[in-house]
């Protein structure tokens, strides 16, 4: 767990909707600045008014049910997705303005695996870590690392869990300062769940996790903000995660679902 | 941050090489495309009956129908890989130049449009008894430019409408009228190195085939970042 010091605040904003900001007190850009941000599809807005603030090395999960606008906050801080207001800041880059330099600072963790079915997972790591600039030497020990075993077989053969490992295993060949984690438990059984949890609190840097398992991820976590109907509804430390969920909800979720 | 075209140049070739190592770990698909090619060249040869004049007269026709169609198989493929699973989010993110993204996925597709098109000639040469009259070295530059003018719109319209529902009917649409200047010019030059080239008319065609692909390669490789974004 991160022990760098963050100012939390929420407020509401003159037209009721949430702004949430967990502002940085350490110095050097924050890892994330979120300005006004929205994003509508048509004419349904995914989220809107979101000024977020997270400092670098902080940990700050985002819950919220299904819906509720997590995963397209998470696509638009990555760059995935342009916002439709606002704007995104990475360690300081305007991501609208220079998204190759956001990118090269963040990993995606998302609900797609990311990889190339035909291929095996070795082959899948070999073939991100030439695209990355980081040559591979051996991609057995780093399957190792994430509980995977060096199969022939192509990625489409794996199942949920051995793919969100080698997503995992993706990540820590990237390595970044920031790492976006988008539902990291979906589709896990509780054991793949826990390798998982060690995986993730053993990573380095800023990390903003997005989930509805909010007891579990809030263990991994510094601070949190809850969002509903894509807004920022409360945020503050994430030891009281579950008590502002079950607040909104009515649903115990302490167990962290799964 | 711009890359610099040193590292431009070494993203095209990890595309390049990463598309071809997919390829080569699902073969069986390579021969499954070369198989209906082959299929489409007899189904020509039966609707065309058995006149040996008209059959040799447009055998190269049947050899560029026979690889346009195929393409679309080819094209809609490569950038299935990428988003199937999401592979082409961990791209954009590493994150690969654009440009880089293209011309890497328009040479590999280009690479196996050429290949398609060395397993087609023979059999097209054997069942239209079309010898070829010309250099063999005019015909492979014939092929090669020909290919390259199918790779390069090819893998921008596969990048527009991979992510449709339907992107199987979209494609073909949108993608053959774009191309009938380089079917006109690879059927023409194809034929005339078949048939004999009295006039040199050959030159021509190539010409205009090498024209087609510069101004396609060149406006697709400033368009695909737009497309792959969006």
């Amino acid at each position: 767990m991160n022990d760098v010091p963050v100012a939390v605040a929420a407020m509401p904003s003159a037209e009721g909707t949430a702004v949430a900001r967990a502002a940085a007190v350490v110095g050097g850009p924050p890892a994330v600045r979120c300005t006004g941000l929205a994003r509508r599809f048509g004419r349904r807005w995914a989220f809107s008014r979101v000024d977020l603030e997270v400092a670098a090395g902080a940990r700050l999960l985002i819950m919220g049910a299904n819906g509720s606008g997590k995963t397209t906050l998470l696509k638009v801080i990555s760059t995935l997705i342009p916002p439709s207001l606002g704007a995104v800041q990475i360690f300081g880059h305007d991501a609208g303005a220079d998204p190759a330099a956001a990118r090269a600072r963040l990993h995606l963790l998302s609900h797609s695996a990311g990889l190339y079915e035909d291929l095996s997972g070795a082959d899948n790591l070999l073939v991100l870590s030439r695209l990355l600039g980081r040559p591979l030497v051996d991609p057995v020990a780093l399957l190792a690392r994430v509980g995977l075993a060096p199969r022939p077989e192509p990625v489409r053969t794996y199942s949920a869990g051995m793919r969100k490992r080698l997503q995992l295993a993706a990540l820590l060949l990237k390595d970044p300062p920031l790492t976006l984690l988008d539902e990291p438990f979906a589709a896990l059984d509780p054991a793949g769940c826990g390798a998982v949890e060690a995986l993730i609190s053993g990573l380095s840097g800023t990390v903003i996790v997005a989930s509805h398992q909010v007891g579990r991820a809030a263990r991994l976590c510094d601070h949190a903000l809850l969002m509903h109907e894509g807004a920022a509804r409360w945020q503050g430390p994430a030891a009281r995660a579950v008590e502002a969920y079950t607040a909104l909800h009515g649903i115990d979720n302490a167990d962290g679902g799964g | 941050m711009a890359l610099s075209p040193t590292v431009i140049l070494r993203q095209i070739g990890q595309i390049l090489s990463k598309d071809l190592l997919i390829e080569w770990r699902a073969r069986s698909r390579g021969f499954a495309l070369a198989c209906f090619a082959l299929t489409l060249l007899l189904l020509f040869s039966f609707a065309v009956g058995a006149d040996a004049t008209t059959l040799r007269t447009h055998a190269g026709a049947y050899l560029w129908m026979s690889i346009f169609l195929s393409s679309t198989l080819l094209l809609a493929q490569s950038m299935a890989h990428e988003v199937e699973a999401g592979a082409l989010d961990t791209l954009v993110l590493a994150p690969i130049s654009p440009a880089a993204l293209f011309f890497g996925k328009a040479l590999a597709n280009a690479g196996q449009l050429v290949l398609l098109a060395a397993v087609a000639l023979p059999p097209v040469i054997a069942l239209f008894d079309a010898p070829l009259r010309e250099s063999p070295l005019r015909l492979a530059a014939v092929v090669v430019a020909g290919c390259l003018g199918v790779a390069a719109p090819g893998t921008l319209y596969a990048a527009l409408t991979a992510r449709l529902q339907s992107r199987q009917l979209l494609l073909p649409l949108l993608l053959f009228p774009l191309l009938v200047p380089c079917l006109l010019a690879s059927v023409k030059a194809t034929s005339l190195l078949m048939s004999g080239d009295p006039m040199h008319q050959v030159n021509a065609w190539l010409g205009l085939l090498l024209a087609f692909d510069l101004l396609y390669w060149s406006i697709c490789g400033l368009l695909f970042g737009r497309v792959i974004e969006s």
